[in-house]
């Protein structure tokens, strides 16, 4: 409990800083001024995505493994985790889009591959919810999990072929060529916080995943206890 | 028995099983001809736009139908839970899931070859100079479509609300297959057709990649 109450301070004065870094320490971008600050919680949010969903492709490969339950309730933990910072940063992408490329949404390969992702690992929680046995649901999903995954490059080399082929509506120019010093310090710290509260909310999202498990199990305990004749006389019963 | 033989005897079953009635195939045949005349409703195509669209007309009616017409491929089995028999049979689970494979693949062929004709003629795409190629192409995609149709239809024949979540799993995952499969179509359908190489690896990396996986995976996609 200690180490929650700790852990959680830390993760709170981090993403403070963040955002105050990200809103008044970072040098203005040329160009684009004030809305690139957006930048600092985009790439984060992607980041974090990435980790998330890496973590359920290694949570259901190990589920089919060790049949341990609690690698179905990482897998779920971590899909939804995914799922909300996949929202983010589709969020957040054309926030920023808008006013710098004049439109919200451009079919180019990383904007096309992210937006299926969200739509597959959506799928991923759907199905779960549409399966009702525990082992089914932990099974079956986990095998969805892994073509999913295993679809994410399929998917950006598709993209990626599909349009250097075609010309690209609108798009800036390659600022590959590196960051600014101060805004690279800035993004890092940004990166931390924002890993540290994902990784909060994993633990806590798993937390409850494990007591719902075990609430489950402790009321078919009480369930069959009370359907068993000779525990308690006919006439208690309900 | 090995499992050659187990795959061959229960593709001839499901084949028979299809055939004694062909209500799967009349449906989907009919479905997809609705998708293909719809679209030229919706667009009112000329022949030159014809050829630039109808790739991905002819792949999206093909995805379509083959999104309804998987379902009962796993759920046909829960009515007489025969799929209990089959997993009493003492023969790999992969001889189970390569049969169906294969049979909703000859399927999805015939499918295909009633479709594609009809599909040159309604909207003028001569197709005749390009049909060994065009058969290539439509053999990769139909690969994938039906190796990852089939696995799906397994998982979403346990859950409720199947005929919904079977395309809702199906088609996004078949992106890559969608992309490959109009691209290389659409590179036959030029004046002067010359199948794209790239498109031809894409479609079959997306079916090497997925038909691994489900021979890794079927253990657990067919047990109890």
């Amino acid at each position: 409990m200690k180490g929650r109450i700790a852990s959680t301070i830390i993760v709170a004065v981090l993403i403070f800083f963040a955002g105050y870094a990200a809103l008044f320490i970072a040098p203005d971008e040329k160009t684009m001024h004030a809305i690139q600050r957006i930048f600092y919680f985009h790439l984060p949010s992607w980041i974090a995505m990435f980790a998330a969903l890496s973590v359920v492709f290694v949570a259901n490969i190990a589920y089919l493994a060790t049949r341990e339950a609690k690698w179905d309730w990482l897998g779920v933990s971590a899909a939804e985790l995914g799922v909300l910072c996949c929202t983010i940063g589709l969020a957040t992408g054309p926030l920023w889009a808008k006013p710098v490329w004049g439109i919200w949404w451009t079919w180019d390969a990383r904007l096309t591959t992210t937006f299926i992702l969200w739509l597959l690992y959506i799928s991923y929680l759907l199905l779960r919810g549409l399966l009702d046995d525990p082992e089914k649901k932990a099974v079956l999903s986990a095998i969805f999990g892994i073509f999913a995954f295993l679809d994410v490059p399929l998917v950006y080399v598709s993209n990626r072929l599909w349009r250097t082929q075609h010309p690209q509506p609108v798009i800036l120019g390659g600022n590959g060529s590196g960051l600014d010093p101060n805004m690279s310090k800035v993004l890092l710290l940004c990166v931390i916080a924002v890993m540290g509260v994902m990784i909060m909310v994993l633990l806590d999202r798993y937390r409850l995943e494990r007591l719902r498990h075990e609430f489950d199990e402790l009321r078919l305990e009480v369930e069959t206890r009370n359907l068993a004749p000779a525990s308690i006389p006919e006439k208690e019963r309900v | 028995m090995n499992n050659a033989r187990a795959s061959a005897i229960l593709l001839a079953k499901e084949l028979r099983l299809e055939f004694r009635t062909r209500e799967l195939l009349s449906a989907t045949i009919v479905f997809a001809l609705v998708v293909v005349v719809l679209f030229s409703f919706a667009f009112d195509p000329t022949a030159a736009e014809s050829r630039r669209y109808g790739p991905g007309l002819l792949w999206i009616s093909f995805l379509f139908a083959g999104s309804l017409m998987l379902n009962p491929s796993f759920a046909r089995e829960k009515a007489n839970d025969t799929l209990d028999a089959l997993r009493m049979a003492p023969i790999s689970p992969f001889a189970i899931l390569s049969a169906k494979m294969l049979a909703n693949f000859i399927f999805m062929s015939l499918v295909e070859l009633v479709l594609v004709p009809v599909f040159g003629m309604l909207y003028n795409v001569s197709l005749a100079g390009v049909a060994g190629r065009l058969i290539f192409v439509l053999a990769l995609g139909t690969v994938g479509l039906t190796v990852t149709g089939t696995v799906f239809s397994a998982i979403s024949s346990q859950a409720r609300m199947r005929e919904l979540l079977l395309p809702l799993l199906l088609l996004p995952i078949l992106t890559p297959l969608l992309i490959g499969a109009v691209e290389a179509t659409a590179s036959l359908l030029l004046d002067q057709p010359e199948l794209d190489r790239t498109w031809v690896a894409v479609l079959a990396g997306f079916d090497i990649v997925f038909l691994t996986a489900s021979w890794l995976l079927c253990d657990y996609l067919i047990e109890e």
